[in-house]
Parts: C-alpha cells; structure tokens; sequence
C-alpha cells in the first residue's frame, strides 16, 4: 500500500527524518518494502528568472538570461512558446538530470543529463522545462499538464529547489499489511500506528457536515433500502446528497490521489475514491436519477442475470454473486464495481453515497470467478470494518460540503445486523500478558502503550482492564495483547531463555526414519546420487511408460487447479521422472551417471478422494552410460535388501516400459515388491538417450517390517572352509538360479556358491553353455577329511545330473 | 712347512678363483647355483676341503681345519655380500622398470551423495534431535481441516489468500504448510511436546525463488511455562549450528495464523557479518523462518489447557537454507538432477 509522507502528516506530526520513521513502522509490524522519493529519478532544477527573453530570428527559439539566483544567471536557448521575461520556470542546470521526452514534448522516453551545448550557434547553458520533464501531471501539480515550460509561482525565489515548490521532494512509503490488520489498509490507519509508535498525538478527519433537506423535500420521493442477504452484506448505509455539481476536485485532492496511483474523475467520484485511501473504507456513488423507484436492494444476484460494470464489461451472474439493484435491477457488483447505468455523468445532480460492509469472502470469490477486481474488491477482501464503514460515510458528507459540490441531505438509512461499533472491554492478567513474552514489561510501558493504541487502558494489580477500538476485530485475548504490548516496546526487548520451565524429553530419529537414513546413504556409497523429483506429474507419463488405458498406475489423483497440465495428476511411479533426469543429463552432456529417488507415490483407495490415499514410500533407481547393465542395476537392489537385511529373489518378468528379455521382479519372501530392468528402445529413442539406461522401481513399504533388524555376530569358523570349483556343461535354458539351488540343495555344509564364468560356443555342443561355479562348503564340529569332501563332491555332482541335467565339462 | 705353503698357496688361488667368477656373476639365481656348487661337500672347491683332513698330518690338522673354516667364512661372506649388491641393482632395476607420470588423472572412487536438501534435513534433525525433539512426518495430501482450519485459517479467512492451495477435492489437499502436522501430533499426544516436522509442501507458484513442490521443516514445543524468549534462545542456538559461531537473530512483528504474537526471524548475514553486502541487500540481516507463541485457540482445539500449557512453533523453508548455505542461485537447481550439481555440495 502506497503512503505518501505528506498525507501522513496531516494526522500526526512527524518529527523524525523519513529514514527513521521507515525503521520506526518496520519495527512495529509495518514492513516498508520500498521507499522513495516522488522525484526520484530527477536533480538539479532550480528556479529561474527570466531575465531577458530575445526570439533567434528564423527559428522558433529563444535566447533567455535566466536568473538562477546563487547558482548564477545562465544563457539558455528555449523553444517552448510560454517563455517570456520575467517568467519564472524550472531551470535544470548543467549536470541536472530530467526525463527526456519524445518529439510530442508529452511522452516520456527515459532520463536524459543536461550538458552545456549549442543551439543554431547559440551557447546554451541549461534548459528551461515542462512538467513532463520533471515527472509531474496536471493532477500533480497544477499546469503541469500544459505542452510548454511549467509556470512557477510569482513568489518563488530564483535558484531555489524546484522539488520543495512542486512537492517532488515528498516520500512515498510501500508498506506491507499483514492479514490481520485490515485496519491498517489506509493512510489514517498507518497514521494511527505513527502515531503510537512516535508517541505523538493524532489529529483525526474532520467529520462534520450538516443535513438540510430531506430527499422527499427535494425529489418528492425517500430513499428505501433494504438488504435480503445480511449474511453477505452486515451493514448497509446510504446517504442522498442533492444540488450536486459535477466539477474537477480542488488541487490538493487530485494530488493525492495522483500520489496513490489514482487518477481524478470528477469531485463525487474523487470523494469516494479519496475516502477508500484515506480511510479504507470502499464507497460508491449512485446518480439518483437512475435509481429506478428511488430503491435499494441488496441481494444475490438471479441465475444468469446480467450486468454491465463501469468499465463496460458484461458478466452473467448466479447466485453466489452479490449485487446493489435498484427497484429493477442490478446496478453495482456489491463490493467490486459499480453499474454503468446508474455511473456518475457531467449531468448529475443527485446522488445516493453508498458505505457498506460485505462479506470478504464472497467478494474475494466473486471476483475471483468473474475475474473483475477493483481497489474496493481488493480491501473488502481482506476485510472492513462497520466502525470505518460509519466513519467513511461522514468523512464523504463532509468533503462533499468541503468541496462546495453538493448539499447533504438529512435521508440517511443504515441497514445493520446489530453490529457494535463502539469499543469492547477486554480484561486481562499482566502476568499472563509477560508470560508470553518471557519478560517483565514494566507496568508504566504496558500502560502506556496501550494508550497510545488507544485501548484506554486501567491497571489494578494484576489486572488490566481495556476498551478495544471497534476497528481492532484482532484484538480477542492476553496473547494479542501481549503481541501489541511487544511490537511497540521493542522485540529486542526479549531475553533469550533456553525452556527453563520445560520437561527433559529424549527424541531423535525413529527406527524407520533411521532405515530410510541407512538406504540413502548406502545407496550414495554405491555411486549414486539423490534426486528430488515433484509428487505430481503428467498424464502425458503414463504414455511414455507405454502403459496401456486399464493400466492401475493411470488411476491417479488429480489436481483440480493445477499449475498446468504437465503437473496436474499426483504420481502413482517414480518412473517417468526418472527417465526424465536421465535425459535432461544427457541433454547436458552427462552421458553416465547414477540416480535415485525415494520418494513417495499416491494411490487413491477411490476416487473422487473420500479419505486418506496410501501415500507409498518408492525407491527409484536410475543407472545410465555404457558401463551400466542389467547387472550393475541388480547389484544396487541387493545393496537395498543388504541394507535391510534381508534377501530378494529375482525372476524374469515385464514391465510396459522395460526391455522384454532383461527385466527381473523383485521377490521379498515371495512377493513382488519392484522391478528392475533396462529401460525399452522405443523410449530411449523418444528421449533421443544416447546411452542404455536402467530403472529399478521398488515399494519400501514391506521394507519397514525390517527397519530395526539389528545384524549380530556371528562367529568365524572354527576349521578352514573347503573350496571347490565346478564347471558344468547344461541346457542353455537353465537359469542360474536353478543351478544356484541344485548346487545348495546338494549338501547342507555348501554355505556360499559364486558363479563365475559363463560360457557358450565354440567346444560345446549347439543349445548347451558352460557355467563355472565356486563352492564353499564350512565345517561344524570338525575338519572335512579328504573323503568327506569326495562324498560332498559326487553328491554336487548327482543332484546336478538329476535336476538341471548338468554334467561336469571335461 | 712346504705343505702348508701349499696349502697356503691352494687356498690363495681358491680365492682368486672364487672372487674371480663371482664378479662376473650378474644375477642372484646364478650367484645361488655358483654358491651351491662352492659348498658342494663332494665337488666343491671349498666344500670338499674337509675331506682331506684325513689326509693331514695329526700336528697340522688344527691349523687345517682352521685355515678351511676361515676360508668358509671368507667365501659365505663374500657370497652375502654379493647378494646384498645384487638384490639392490635388482630392485633399483625394478623400481625404474616401473616409473609412472605422477600427473597423470586419478582412478575417481564411484561415490555419490545424498541431496543437498537432504543434507540440510540431516543436519537440523541431528540438531533438534539432540536437544529432545522427535520426528513426525506428515501426509503430503491433507484435509482442508489440518491444513487450515485447525490452525485458526477458517475458510474465509483472509490469511488462505497468502497461500495458493492445490485442491483434489473440496476436503483433500496438497498441504501448504508442514504446520499441518502440528495438529496430528497435539491430537495424538499430550504435552510436554516437542517435534519437528521436515517434509514437501506445495503452493501454487511457479518462478525463480518460488517452486511448487518445496521443503519445510515445523517445529513445535508445547509445555509448561513456555515463552517467546525460549523461541529466541532456541533459535540462537540452531542458527548458530547451521550458519556458525556468532551468528545472531532477529525477531520482528508479523502474522501467521496459528501463532500469537508471531514473528518473522531473521539471522544476521554470515557472508558479511552484518556489515551489508548482496546475500543480504546491505541490510545486514537475512530473513529465515517465521515463528511465533502458538495461537491458544489451536491449542484449545486440540484440548490442551492453555492455563497450564503454552508453546512455540516455527517453519522454515530448507531449500531456502539449502540456497544460502551453498550458494544456489536458483531454487530449480535443487529439482533438476543435473549430476554436474549434485555432485558439488558434499556437506
């Protein structure tokens, strides 16, 4: 919210420099998030005198003596056509800096530095400028709008600083309201808090006015309002006002209104404008003329009525939207924006003030689902107040009487649901009050705090007693107090204390969360690196995983309003973004590499959403380059259930998006808990990968059942192990888990069998292979006799012979 | 005498021969074999000297035999020495058999590493695990409930408009804040009550210091006597763990909801040490987490006696922490897995 220090300083006196008053309001909870001066971006303009103005003949220039009173008197070639003797103007001297503006003379195109130069072989030293140049607008400055020099007034004396005479030296501070202190969106309501935080005294609007006429004297006819939906509309006050005439707002006004970024209309229309800055309260103003049967009627809006708002936009509304009617129909979106039939014209002699409260939400809803927003829209949504609703209506009476545009009337109807506007006691323990600050406050500053606050504050013992302002709706118990009591004493006031008063606990990480930290850093140690990937992903990533329409992965939730498409449903796989990572790293050149994600995926129990979904920890690994294959992928999920302690079986499996011949699932005590394979041509061609990638996807869940296993020792062996080596000859339709179990299966002392050579071709007979296996076989009670392990050996060898038919290669 | 001339002058000439032919000897197999064939106690030119002792007069076997052994002596020492030269030449052959260029590139150790957010995650629960804190992780997808109107945020209440929410339906959302888990906690357990809570959260923004999917860390302390210093001293502790030694807070009015009074912290600038630089705009300060005493009517919602009970809550943001830490410009960095960034930061 913009607030210029000029406005300010019409309520409360400011005796500490902008820079002080900025720490001041940022210290008690009004972040100023820029401050600037008006005339920033300009420098070097004084006034000058015109001494001596002589036209250049065959030109449109002249050369001027300008009296710059200390700084000296200058030559300067002018070609505006107001300059004469004198005249004073703003002179920018050499090294001055203005905005420079095209040939129009109007629009401005950046900042230019004004250097000493010649103009048709006239020395000129300094240039003579309009009001563009300097930054301001008729609105700003009066003549400022006029396509010459701008006129400066008679007594101004030559070499002083421009800036002071036209206000290009006043400061606008962008303060931040947080959404508690809706009460503070307006000028006053920063200038109350100045006002405390200064400790200096406040000077209120003036709200006086005087009813004459009634508007049944006057038109013949009252004023009827009624509200059918008090729920969206608490208080409705409307005012007539008679013998309106339309005009231009007096200087000042329009000034201020140019300070906050808004542009002048007309007086009626400035007041209400002026009023929703100065205090925060949105008005509207109706021309009585077009209030059909002098009504109005506050109400929810008919399925599919229309209404054609001020900036000539048309909405169909429904009833969910609020709307002011008149005795036939809509003229105003309540709370947003008013009707184009009922706007304030040249001709307008009457007009009904319209100051009210409405529900923020429905306003914010409304706006937002007609996509109209307003400044009103904007403050009703954040919330008023029915004491400032009150307030703004008298504060608008009276600049109308202020500005000579109209005559008040005495018809005035206040609609309201009861609403107190008057201050509420609240009664408080000091003690508490300090106790959730962990200091003492002194009494004497708690007290007077809250008097500058204007909470009346009356202290006995322990309790503090306080009438609450009607606009201060945050303010309900101690703690608020207490914040209030602190924000204005000073947060560095706050003794650091270490829970004193607090019971010793015991915390840290759960066995689960330990395990999960186990798995990362175990996976880390095998070369991979962690990702963080978004929980919700594109339907478009169902495809690329090839997965077909009934595919259980495609029943995700959706996001109703989502960032866009490509993020809209939540992931039920870690996939996609996997194979997305791997090609964004090619894409960058990273050819190999090692990823993994855990993470979790969403499974709805239905859907639309009726309870919890069974958000499921996934582990995702990615491996790519060309040293990777079925196998380095493989060793990382052993590396999972080592970690876990456990063991997991493999078996030839698919996946839609997994090569058909090199894809394993993932067994733990025989049931499948992920699959790991080397990722389809088809995709690694879509994603243009330039080397083979692999993806393991792996449900943790039963995982956590081993969280806490803690691995014991286990003694060594007490007699040397046997190691045998075997090389078989088999169909090449075993798997080597077959032989792995024949090989086990054989002898109950076999503790480890390694398979370390696989070969095929040349010396063996077509459809056979040769699998060469190390056996460990380990002593109990005693060392194995040299008979003992041929009986072991034959035994290896029979059971081989039965059940995959192997026979020992020769 | 004339024998032991002779004898004198045999050995003399052993000697001679043995020195002589061990010189030319280049290789320790060699020397072996030579030495072997010296001591042969049937052929060797010294080895065989004892079998003439029979042969030596009685008076002069003494000095025979003692002549022969220094001899012995003479060729074992000679024949150490020469493998003692050898075994040297052999290794310095050896060694400059096998000089290498020592700038050559290394065998890189296959490592990798954890996610810098993680990283930061790790370090604040070692943190807060050591000063008592439990661990609670929430649910992503939340009811509007716990989200919100649990934490004084009814559903018209302005403070929903600070936030953009993703809805899945009218009850169920993507849970902005991990203060959600505030509330699952305080319904489960009754005070004294001390957690943090790190997990993803989502609002609906979308540029270069805001993602839609980030991390927060709450934390929560609900017991007797509990104050806004206690927040202070808390935080002046972690921060200085996180940022270093010296590194102080700040605290300034703000507003959440669900705390009362509720602050915004900010720790004064490590890269400057408040003196005003980039990181911190020349202000000195850098601001951090929001926190605040927790609102009585969150507490009172969850049926803690707010006569006896009181507490803290705070929410920092850790990619923001992650950014300040290691100097990441751009909070998409952290979501992209470029393996050139992940492989940086090992902390």
């Amino acid at each position: 919210m913009l607030v210029p220090l000029s406005w300010l300083k019409e309520y409360v006196d400011i005796n500490v420099s902008p820079e002080v008053l900025e720490e001041k309001l940022f210290s008690c909870g009004f972040e100023v998030e820029e401050r600037y001066q008006v005339g920033k971006d300009i420098s070097g303009i004084v006034v000058g005198l015109v001494e001596s103005c002589d036209p250049i003949e065959g030109t449109h220039l002249s050369l001027c003596m300008v009296n710059a009173g200390s700084y000296g008197t200058f030559q300067v070639c002018c070609g505006a056509d107001n300059v004469r003797a004198g005249g004073k103007f703003p002179l920018a001297l050499v090294g001055a800096q203005v905005y420079a503006t095209a040939k129009d003379h109007v629009t401005v195109e950046g900042l230019m530095e004004i250097k000493a130069g010649k103009l048709r072989g006239y020395d000129s030293f300094g240039m003579l400028c309009s009001g563009t140049e300097l930054g301001l607008s008729e609105d700003l400055y009066p003549g400022a709008g006029y396509n010459g020099l701008l006129v400066l007034p008679e007594d101004a004396e030559p070499g002083a600083d421009v800036k002071e005479i036209t206000g290009l030296n006043d400061w606008i501070y962008d303060v931040s309201i947080t959404a508690n202190r809706p009460d503070a969106m307006s000028i006053f309501g920063i200038a109350r808090e100045v006002a405390a935080v200064l400790s200096a005294p406040l000077h209120a609007p003036d709200l006086s006015y005087t009813e004459k006429l009634s508007k049944t004297d006057v038109t013949g006819q009252g004023l009827e309002v009624s509200v059918a939906a008090p729920d969206l509309c608490p208080r409705y006050i409307g005012h007539y006002v008679y013998d309106v005439k339309i005009a231009e707002s007096p200087a000042w006004m329009k000034r201020r209104l140019a300070l906050v970024g808004c542009s002048a209309i007309s007086n009626i229309v400035d007041i209400t404008n002026y009023v929703l800055k100065e205090l925060g309260q949105p008005m509207h103003a109706f021309d009585e003329a077009f209030l059909s049967q002098s009504r109005i009627e506050v109400r929810r809006a008919r399925e599919g009525e229309p209404i054609v708002t001020l900036d000539e936009k048309e909405f169909k509304l429904n009833d969910q939207n609020l709307v002011i009617c008149d005795g036939e129909k809509p003229v105003a979106l309540a709370g947003i924006m008013g009707g184009l039939n009922s706007e304030i014209r040249d001709t307008t002699t009457g007009v009904v003030f319209e100051a009210a409260k409405f529900a923020r939400d429905n306003v914010r809803k409304t706006s937002r689902a007609l996509g109209q927003a307003s400044d009103s829209s904007a403050v009703f949504s954040k919330g008023v107040n029915e004491y400032t609703t009150v307030m703004a209506m008298k504060r608008a009476l009276h600049l109308v009487e202020e500005l000579q545009c109209g005559t008040v009337s005495s018809t005035h109807v206040d609609v309201n649901t009861g609403n107190s506007v008057e201050p509420r006691d609240l009664t408080v323990s000091v003690k508490r009050v300090n106790g959730v600050l962990g200091i003492t406050v002194p009494d004497e500053e708690i007290v007077s705090i809250l008097n500058r606050l204007d909470m009346q504050p009356e202290l006995s013992g322990d309790t503090l007693k306080l009438r609450i302002p009607a606009y201060r709706e945050d303010m309900e118990a101690y703690q608020d107090v207490a914040e209030e009591v602190i924000r204005m004493y000073g947060y560095d006031h706050v003794q650091p204390t270490f829970m004193p008063t607090a019971s010793v606990t015991s915390g840290g990480r759960s066995a689960h969360q330990k395990a999960l930290l186990r798995l990362r850093q175990a996976l880390a140690a095998a070369g991979a690196y962690e990702a963080i990937h978004y929980s919700f992903f594109s339907p478009a990533d169902f495809d690329l995983l090839m997965l077909p329409q009934d595919a259980p992965e495609r029943k995700a939730i959706r996001i109703l309003n989502p960032i866009n498409e490509d993020l809209s449903l939540m992931r039920t796989t870690l996939a996609p973004q996997m194979l997305y990572a791997i090609q964004r790293n090619q894409k960058r050149g990273n050819i190999e590499g090692r990823l993994f994600e855990i993470g979790k995926v969403f499974l709805p129990k239905e859907l639309p959403l009726a309870d919890y979904p069974e958000e499921r920890e996934t582990l995702c690994i990615g491996l790519f380059g060309n040293e990777e294959s079925f196998y380095t992928l493989k060793g990382f999920a052993d590396t999972v259930a080592d970690t876990y302690g456990v063991t997991f079986r493999y078996e030839a499996a698919e996946a839609t998006y997994l090569h058909p011949y090199q894809t394993a699932a993932v067994l733990l005590n025989g049931e499948k808990i992920g699959v790991l394979g080397k990722v389809k041509y088809e995709i690694a061609d879509e994603l243009v990968l330039r080397t083979p990638a692999y993806i393991l996807e792996l449900d943790l869940s039963p995982l956590s059942k081993y969280d806490s296993s803690i691995k014991k020792y286990r003694p060594l062996p007490k007699f040397d192990v046997e190691k045998r080596d075997f090389a078989f000859v088999l169909d090449q339709g075993v798997s080597c888990e077959q032989v792995e179990e024949a090989i086990s299966g054989a002898c109950p002392y076999i503790t480890s069998v390694r398979l370390f050579d696989v070969y095929e071709g040349a010396n063996l007979p077509k459809g056979k292979k040769s699998m060469a296996f190390s056996v460990v076989f380990t002593p109990e009670d005693h060392a194995f006799t040299e008979q003992e392990m041929v009986g072991f050996t034959d035994a290896v060898l029979r059971d081989l012979q039965e059940k995959v038919g192997a026979v020992l290669r020769s | 005498m004339a024998e032991s001339n002779t004898l004198q002058e045999r050995l003399t000439s052993i000697r001679a021969e043995v020195r002589e032919k061990l010189q030319a000897i280049m290789d320790s197999r060699s020397v072996y074999e030579y030495r072997k064939s010296v001591f042969d106690g049937k052929t060797g030119l010294i080895g065989s000297l004892m079998r003439e002792m029979g042969k030596i007069p009685k008076e002069e076997k003494a000095e025979f035999g003692k002549r022969v052994n220094e001899i012995k002596n003479w060729a074992q020492e000679l024949f150490d020495e020469k493998n003692t030269a050898l075994k040297e030449l052999e290794m310095k052959k050896r060694y400059e058999s096998e000089r290498i260029d020592v700038t050559m590139p290394a065998v890189k150790h296959v490592h990798g590493n954890l996610h810098p957010v993680t990283m930061v995650t790790n370090q604040l629960i070692d943190i807060f695990a050591g000063l008592g804190f439990d661990i609670y992780e929430g649910t992503e997808i939340e009811k509007d409930y716990y989200n919100f109107t649990a934490l004084n945020t009814p559903a018209d209440h302005p403070a929903r408009d600070m936030q953009d929410t993703f809805y899945l339906s009218p009850e169920f959302l993507l849970r902005t804040q991990t203060s959600a888990g505030q509330i699952h906690v305080m319904e489960e357990k009754k005070p004294p009550i001390k957690i943090i809570s790190p997990g993803k959260v989502f609002r609906s923004d979308d540029d270069a210091t805001h993602s839609p999917m980030f991390t927060q860390m709450e934390g929560l302390v609900v017991d007797k006597g509990i104050t806004l210093g206690d927040l202070k001293g808390m935080l002046d502790e972690i921060v200085q763990k996180i940022f270093g030694e010296g590194t102080t807070t700040r605290l300034r009015p703000s507003y959440f909801p669900f705390t009362e009074p509720s602050v915004e912290v900010d720790v004064s600038c490590f890269q400057c040490k408040g003196c005003g630089c980039s990181l911190c705009k020349g202000t000195g300060w850098i601001e951090i987490l929001g926190a605040g005493v927790v609102n009585n009517k969150v507490l009172e919602g969850c049926g803690i006696d707010t006569d006896v009970y009181s507490g803290f809550a705070f929410g920092v943001g850790l990619e923001r922490i992650a950014m300040l830490k290691y100097g990441y410009n751009n909070i998409k960095l952290l979501f992209e897995s470029d393996l050139r960034v992940l492989s940086q930061i090992d902390d």
